[in-house]
């Protein structure tokens, strides 16, 4: 080193190294002038162990090396100068430490990379620069590091997610100010950073777990577009962190029955009690397990990783349900598991550990696929034996005959080693289950005959575990085995026989003493282990039938005061003392047969995989049942769930994210709105969405550009109150003149709605007066239980402060049971659907206003309309049963176009059940599904009694899955079944989605070619107006009106007032892609129809509707 | 020299090796500090203990580091890691390496990763950053390191020394690090004009962009797209010949030489088929949930785009029947072996090479057989007795008969061997999937399309 920095500083300054060295080297040209293959032996050269040569082959490199580097200073060629710049960053990085000057030289060069205007220069530079360990860069790694953390090209920012961890190894002192940077990286919204930056987080600081709060939500939905390697440690990570966060799903099911019970009363304590809080407290403890919705969201968004190609990724999604699911959801990682048994055989091996451990808590997950763990003469051993495993642990009374059969094969193998494990197995299989044990002890003892000799011990030890069970019944096979001493060579099986023999003497009384005579024989030439064993059966003979062997247990009890071996000497001392009673013999002698021939608890076999859950599935510690350095434990299920509302987040990243995001299928877009929907509490933000937005409008339309984007960042949950209240007052002033109106209306309101109104009121949570208001605006029945929720949602608002969603929601559920008692009406009503789709706002602001509005609100406008124009009437109603069909009993049913409570992907329908028989009917509810594959069907609370005339109204939720393709099922009462079928119209498969008219265009662009039908058709007379138009449109789809806004559409250059484009947004329930219409109307009631959708078929037959509804 | 600082231990992969299955350690590469070679004995332990390379167990833990192996094509990939990381996460980034290894030199063995070790080292760095993977998509990769042979023929046109540059500037800069400080200064240069950036239009652009899995700016003269539908079947056997268990598991691989951003649609006749998928990065899942329409953007070139499973319930046509008697006789150590294939449910479609694969009890010497068909070999060192019977004659059932010799005084073998049969049916899947049709989008030109079908014997065994 010291030569070589010598060297340095002599030649440092002189900017053309190079060309006098290559002047001097005489030998270059020769090198050059030769073919190529004289490399081929410098290779060698440099292998050889002769130091010369070496040197030859150094000088020659040299030499070559220098004439390479004067080429390239002439050299053009940017492919090979790359090249070359990797190597020696590949140089660099390998010798850094040990050659620090060199690499300080290079510093500079990679300060200079870091600010290029090319990113992925930019990023090469930080990563060799990081690289780099060398402590003295510390501070400019950091400051480095801290740079490309707010970079503007998300590849940089990866980058310096990798670089973190590289800098914490370098040097510890650092982690605060990594966590900083670490805190910064996870806000990232890009697919490319997450995988890195949790990486970090994990290499870093995985104990900060309240760092994740923010981030969680957004992880969950970005996870399905990480790349592969970074899905792994985010799922990894998130299971740790649910185990904190969230309650155990399988906790209370044993306490289901009488939690509702207690429920109830605690619902009654809560109206009786004034100290509410204690009592919610209680009902939380008590009431059934409700999931929080954003462990919800982790396990939907994980699951169709199972569906990956990468066998880590879906390990790690398998563990995770495994730790994480409720017990019933749990079985569908065991398909995906059993795929991968297809693999590589390492990857069978991790596995089918795992898997082994699972069978032990979840056997019935793994039952249907038994026969894929059915053993092949190929697999390698370790396989075989893990196969095994598996198969024990499947074993139960219906399927052992099958698997014994199995296992009979295997006995015949060649691998013996897998046939003693076979043998092991049968052992268990007979212990956990009795019914086969007599079979499988036949079978062994069968086996006891077998040419093979391990095959015979091995059976030996099995049968003496399985003998200690149940001795009395089988003294013949201990006869047996008596017998088989003279063969057997194997120690262990001696030593099992006679082990045997002397515990169960009593069975055999005339064989035992002959075999201890046979033992006492040969007993110098045993094995310690037999010996010892021989021991016991003199001592234990001794005690019984001292009469016989008294002179034979003396004789071997000399034979062993002289052994080789220490233990045995011992033992001999030992039990001489206990058993022949002398005048020194303590105490303990009276004792002896009580030490000898206790009676000994049969041993338990059980797997070795027992309790390995412990540790966290997948993980290298739970492979090597071992804790591995930094491994972080799996923690326990809290008691109680911790503040969900920390993971309530500021929106307008959200709202950047998901209009940038290319790839929509699977973008944050979807999984944002359902997410909201998902959770009652972000719901609030819906609507006070659509507040803002009315009062920006108000003003002007130009503006409503702005407030778009405007509401789209106040779509935020961690809203600052004072926010609120400004927004509330805005909308009470709103409301005023619309209360005016709809009271003409009131007087058709039906009287159920008035019975429901005065159970409302009974309702024990203090609701603002902002409630009542809003209860008398509505007038159908359908959007009257909008703006209940809407209510409810707003007292959410005003009173945030107190609202933990846990505790919040708990509530509505005791009230909504306590209705159904009284067989109210409208059970819809009660249900807390948290919906975002609503709008206070709508009718009485001017026509152009309203279509405005709407397009700005969330909402679902198919809805308003209802109220905007009364020729669009209530939803839909279809016919689900007829009125004779049924019997008496009429269903119908409608879309009533909220988001389906407690599941975001299902649509939810209305039925609505009423009774025209004379009886009442008992026990309304729906059986036996029969639904297309991948369709769900969420059944509707069971009604219990309907009495005649009377109506009643459930909500049920079906997941299409973005096909009109029908839902078949049974409706039942107490004594008939009818068959019916709900088939969705297209437009009810979707829901609204806000957006601004650019990012409208925006998707539209990327929905080109054949995801864009276009129709043209002549409006029909009803319908030549721009509102009527969206009314239609509207109705016939679940879709929100995109605001019109920008300039250079609707203003100057169209002389007529009315807008020509009317623009429509939606996406399709259960799979969320967008859904986007453009309306067109041009001279002479002509119009054009343009659908955007990525699913063709969809977009196909809305078109269709939608021309029907507008040319008609 | 300076403190070589050991703190943290912060690294997924920390040293990779690779050895020849006979103990041989020819490449190692480190991503942070040097690890001994010597933790390799754990492994060659371990290894002798196993009676085969495949029962060396993939996780060795040794006092201060955790091995984790794979053994593929004679090799043994070997990453040393510190602290917990998902095993598998580990086992299947070294199987990804071993099949860019076999993407970019045609194979994947000793001799082919020596002869291409520049590029082994540059992929090595490539994929891994810190001992996190980094790159792993073969289109990416070949972006910025070209295969060896489209390499070479780039290079030999500018003129054939700087080839030599390459690989000459890389020994010598690997060789550097032992000794040899003459060469500073020249280094020092290189870095210096290593350092200036005049490369940007150079750098490959493809992590950046949204589908990592497609290069960009692919062009063709011929746009063609070709999809074989692989299907094998998984089966036991019992003596009578009865099913023990059976299944079919198809991939369909793809060859897939298209310009441009091509979005493509297949879809199938029966998608209802198909029990349990798994896909390549690039199928829009939620498309296929809905529709059951694989719908993507397909990576460039080679590569399997889905795997699955068929929904049978055990009701798998199995194309052959396998008669076999083996018997070993109590006395005069010999044994008699008569095995006959013949089709059963072929669809009407030939089966081509079949070949039945005896692995033999170890105290059998030697076989004298003879074949009504094909040929048959016995290597009396791995006891194994391969019958390549070719076609399936439906007129003429092949057999092959003979006696067997024991090793004399050793006890007769007390179980039969099993019998693993391999075969081929071109042009049929034997689920009876089928491809609807292929849709492009995205691209004016009509590409050329083409499917085919192929069924094998998957794991296809016959106890005796």
């Amino acid at each position: 080193m010291s030569s070589s920095s010598a060297f340095n500083d002599e030649k440092g300054g002189s900017s053309s190294v190079g060309e006098p060295e290559y002047g001097h080297d005489p030998a270059s040209g020769g090198i050059f002038s030769s073919d190529y293959k004289r490399h081929d032996d410098l290779k060698e050269m440099l292998d050889s162990n002769k130091d010369s040569l070496k040197l030859e082959a150094m000088k020659r490199i040299v030499a070559v090396s220098i004439h390479i580097y004067s080429c390239l200073l002439n050299l053009n060629n940017k492919h090979l100068w790359l090249q070359v710049k990797k190597l020696v960053y590949v140089y660099l990085v390998r010798y850094a430490e040990e050659q620090q000057d060199l690499a300080l030289l290079s510093i500079s060069t990679f300060q200079r990379g870091l600010k290029d205007p090319n990113q992925l220069i930019r990023a090469s530079a930080l990563r060799v620069l990081s690289s780099i360990r060398v402590t003295i860069i510390v501070p400019i790694m950091m400051l480095a590091i801290k740079e490309a953390a707010s970079d503007m090209s998300p590849y940089v920012r990866k980058t310096a997610a990798h670089a973190i961890p590289k800098l914490y190894s370098l040097d510890p002192d650092q982690k605060d100010q990594l966590i900083e940077v670490i805190e910064k990286l996870l806000a990232d919204k890009t697919t490319l950073v997450a995988g890195s930056v949790v990486m970090a987080f994990e290499e870093v600081c995985p104990e900060r777990i309240d760092l994740i709060h923010k981030n969680y939500r957004k992880l969950c939905n970005l996870l399905i577009d990480v790349e592969e390697w970074g899905q792994v440690v985010i799922i990894n990570m998130l299971t740790r962190y649910a185990r904190t966060q969230f309650l155990n799903p399988n906790a209370n099911e044993s306490l289901l029955e009488e939690g509702g019970e207690k429920a109830f009363y605690g619902s009654d304590e809560e109206e009786g009690k004034e100290d509410k809080a204690e009592a919610a407290a209680l009902v939380v403890k008590r009431k059934p397990y409700v999931m929080d919705p954003d462990h919800r969201l982790l396990l939907r968004n994980t699951k169709p990783l199972l569906q990956s190609r990468n066998a880590a990724v879906v390990m790690a999604v398998a563990q995770l349900y495994f730790h994480l699911a409720p017990k019933a959801e749990v079985g569908v990682i065991a398909k995906a598991l059993v795929r991968l048994m297809r693999s590589h055989s390492e990857v069978q091996y991790v596995v089918l550990q795992n898997v082994a451990t699972m069978t032990i808590k979840r056997r019935g997950m793994f039952e249907p696929y038994l026969k894929s763990f059915y053993i092949r003469s190929t697999d390698p051993t370790q396989i075989k034996v893990l196969k095994l495993e598996v198969l024990t642990n499947l074993a139960n009374e219906t399927n052992i005959s099958t698997i014994l059969r199995e296992f009979q094969t295997y006995i015949k193998s060649m691998d013996k080693d897998f046939v003693a494990a076979t043998i092991q197995a049968i052992g268990r299989c007979a212990t956990n289950i009795g019914e086969v044990r007599d079979t499988c002890l036949n079978g062994l003892v069968q086996l006891l005959s077998n040419r093979d000799e391990l095959v015979v011990a091995e059976s030996v030890v099995v049968i003496k575990k399985l003998l200690q069970m149940q001795p009395e019944k089988h003294s013949d096979i201990i006869k047996h085995m008596a017998k088989l001493i003279d063969n057997i060579q194997v120690p262990m099986a001696r030593a099992s026989i006679l082990w045997l023999i002397g515990e169960y003497c009593e069975h055999v009384p005339k064989i035992a003493p002959d075999v201890l005579r046979k033992m006492a024989k040969s007993f110098t030439n045993e094995e310690d282990i037999v010996k010892l064993q021989i021991l016991n059966l003199a001592a234990k003979l001794y005690l019984t039938n001292s009469k016989q062997t008294k002179l034979l247990t003396q004789y071997v009890l000399n034979l062993a005061k002289y052994d080789q071996n220490y233990d045995i000497r011992d033992r001999a001392r030992f039990i001489r003392q206990l058993i022949v009673p002398t005048d020194k013999s303590g105490a303990l002698s009276k004792y002896a047969k009580k030490l000898f021939l206790a009676l000994k608890p049969a041993p338990v076999l059980e797997s070795p995989f027992k309790d390995r859950d412990h540790f966290q599935l997948g993980s290298l510690s739970h492979l090597l049942n071992a804790k591995a350095g930094g491994y972080q434990e799996l923690p326990d299920w809290p008691e109680a769930a911790p503040d969900p509302s920390v993971r309530n987040v500021e929106v307008p990243e959200w709202t950047k994210c998901s209009s940038r995001e290319k790839r929509k299928e699977k973008k944050v877009e979807k999984p944002f709105y359902s997410d909201s929907e998902a959770e009652s509490g972000p719901t609030e933000s819906a609507d006070s969405d659509s507040d803002t937005g009315s009062g920006s409008v108000s003003g002007s339309d130009s503006g409503s550009e702005e407030s778009g984007s405007d509401s789209g960042s106040e779509d935020s949950e961690g809203e600052s109150d004072s926010d609120k209240e400004e927004k509330d007052k805005r909308k009470a002033t709103k409301k005023k003149p619309k209360k005016i109106a709809q009271e003409s209306e009131e007087s058709e309101q039906s009287s159920a709605e008035e019975l429901k109104k005065s159970t409302k009121s009974k309702e024990p949570k203090g609701r603002s007066d902002s409630e009542s208001e809003d209860e008398e605006e509505s007038s159908t029945e359908s959007s009257e239980s909008e703006s209940e929720e809407e209510s409810e949602s707003d007292t959410d608002t005003d009173t945030k402060k107190k609202k933990k969603t846990s505790a919040s929601k708990p509530p509505p559920k005791p009230t909504k049971k306590e209705k159904k008692e009284m067989s109210l009406l409208d059970l819809d009503d009660f249900e807390p659907a948290p919906s975002p789709q609503v709008t206070p706002v709508s009718n009485f602001v001017s026509s152009s206003l309203v279509t405005d509005l709407e397009g700005l609100s969330l909402t679902d406008t198919a809805l308003s309309p209802s109220a905007a124009s009364p020729t669009c009437g209530p939803l839909k109603t279809y016919e689900l049963l007829h009125r004779i069909t049924g019997e008496g009993l009429a269903v119908s049913y409608c879309f009533s176009r909220h988001a389906f409570a407690t599941d975001p992907y299902m649509v939810s329908v209305q039925i609505q059940f009423t009774n025209n028989m004379e009886s009442e009917a008992r026990s309304l509810r729906m059986q036996d599904p029969k639904l297309q594959s991948g369709m769900r069907i969420s059944e509707f609370p069971e009604i219990d009694v309907l009495t005649p005339g009377e109506t009643a109204t459930v909500v049920m939720g079906i997941d299409f899955c973005d096909s009109t393709q029908a839902a078949n099922f049974q409706l039942c009462t107490h004594s008939k079944k009818f068959f019916v079928t709900i088939q969705p119209p297209v437009g009810e498969l979707m829901m609204p989605v806000f957006m601004t008219e650019n990012e409208f265009k925006k998707e539209q662009g990327q929905l080109m070619g054949m995801n864009e039908i276009t129709e043209k058709l002549t409006l029909c007379e009803g319908c030549r107006e721009d509102h009527i138009i969206v009314q239609r449109v509207t109705s016939t789809a679940n879709l929100s009106r995109v605001p019109c806004g920008s300039a250079t559409e609707c203003s100057p250059p169209l002389p007529r007032s009315r807008l020509p484009v009317s623009r429509f947004a939606g996406k399709t329930v259960s799979s969320g892609s967008l859904v986007l219409i453009t309306v067109v109307t041009k001279e002479d009631w002509a119009a054009q129809v343009t659908v955007n959708c990525e699913k063709m078929l969809i977009g196909t037959l809305l078109v269709k509707d939608i021309l029907q509804a507008l040319s008609q | 020299m300076p403190k070589v600082s050991t703190s943290g231990s912060s690294t997924m992969i920390h040293s990779l090796f690779l050895v020849s299955s006979a103990g041989h350690i020819f490449l190692e590469k480190h991503w942070k500090c040097v690890i001994s070679r010597s933790v390799c004995d754990y492994l060659f332990e371990a290894q002798g203990k196993a009676s085969t390379p495949e029962n060396v167990p993939p996780v060795i833990a040794t006092p201060h580091h955790y091995l984790i192996s794979v053994y593929r094509d004679r090799i043994f990939f070997v990453a040393v890691i510190q602290t917990e990381v998902p095993p598998l996460f580990v086992i299947e980034f070294l199987h990804r390496v071993a099949e860019t290894f076999q993407d970019y030199f045609g194979e994947c063995s000793e001799a082919s990763i020596k002869d291409n070790v520049v590029i082994v080292y540059e992929l090595l760095e490539e994929m891994l950053d810190n001992g996190f993977p980094l790159a792993t998509e073969s289109n990416i990769l070949k972006e910025m390191i070209k295969p060896p042979t489209i390499l070479r023929s780039v290079v030999n046109t500018i003129t054939g020394s700087r080839e030599l540059g390459k690989q000459g500037v890389f020994v010598w800069v690997m060789s550097l690090g032992s000794s040899c400080s003459m060469c500073l200064p020249v280094l020092q240069q290189l870095l210096f004009f290593a350092g200036s950036s005049n490369v940007g239009e150079m750098l490959p652009t493809g992590q950046l962009s949204n589908i990592p899995w497609r290069r960009a700016g692919v062009k063709y003269t011929n746009n063609e797209a070709y999809f074989d539908v692989v299907e094998e079947i998984d089966a036991i056997l019992d003596k009578s010949g009865n099913i023990v268990f059976a299944e079919i598991q198809g991939v369909i691989d793809a060859c897939v030489k298209l310009s441009g951003m091509p979005d493509l649609t297949l879809s199938f006749v029966n998608p209802r088929l198909l029990d349990d998928v798994s896909f390549h990065p690039c199928v829009r899942f939620k498309r296929w949930e809905a529709e059951r329409v694989l719908s993507f953007i397909p990576p460039d070139g080679n590569f399997q785009l889905m795997s699955y499973h068929v929904n049978a319930q055990n009701l798998v046509a199995i194309p052959v029947y396998v008669k076999q008697n083996i018997s070993f006789f109590e006395t005069g150590s010999s044994g008699r072996l008569d095995i006959t294939v013949g089709p059963k449910q072929t669809m009407g479609k030939t089966v081509e090479d079949v070949v039945v694969t005896v692995q033999m009890p170890k105290v059998l010497l030697n076989a004298n057989l003879t074949p009504s068909q094909g040929t048959y070999t016995y290597d009396p060192v791995t006891k194994v007795l391969v019958w390549d019977i070719g076609k399936l004659n439906q007129q003429k059932v092949p057999n092959l008969k003979g006696s067997l010799s024991l090793q004399s005084g050793a006890p007769r073998p007390e179980e039969n061997p099993s019998l693993n049969i391999d075969l081929k049916i071109q042009q049929l899947a034997i689920s009876g999937l089928k491809v609807n049709r292929l849709n492009m989008f995205g691209e004016k030109y009509k590409p050329f399309k083409g499917v085919k079908y192929v069924t094998k014997a998957g794991k296809f065994q016959v106890r005796t």
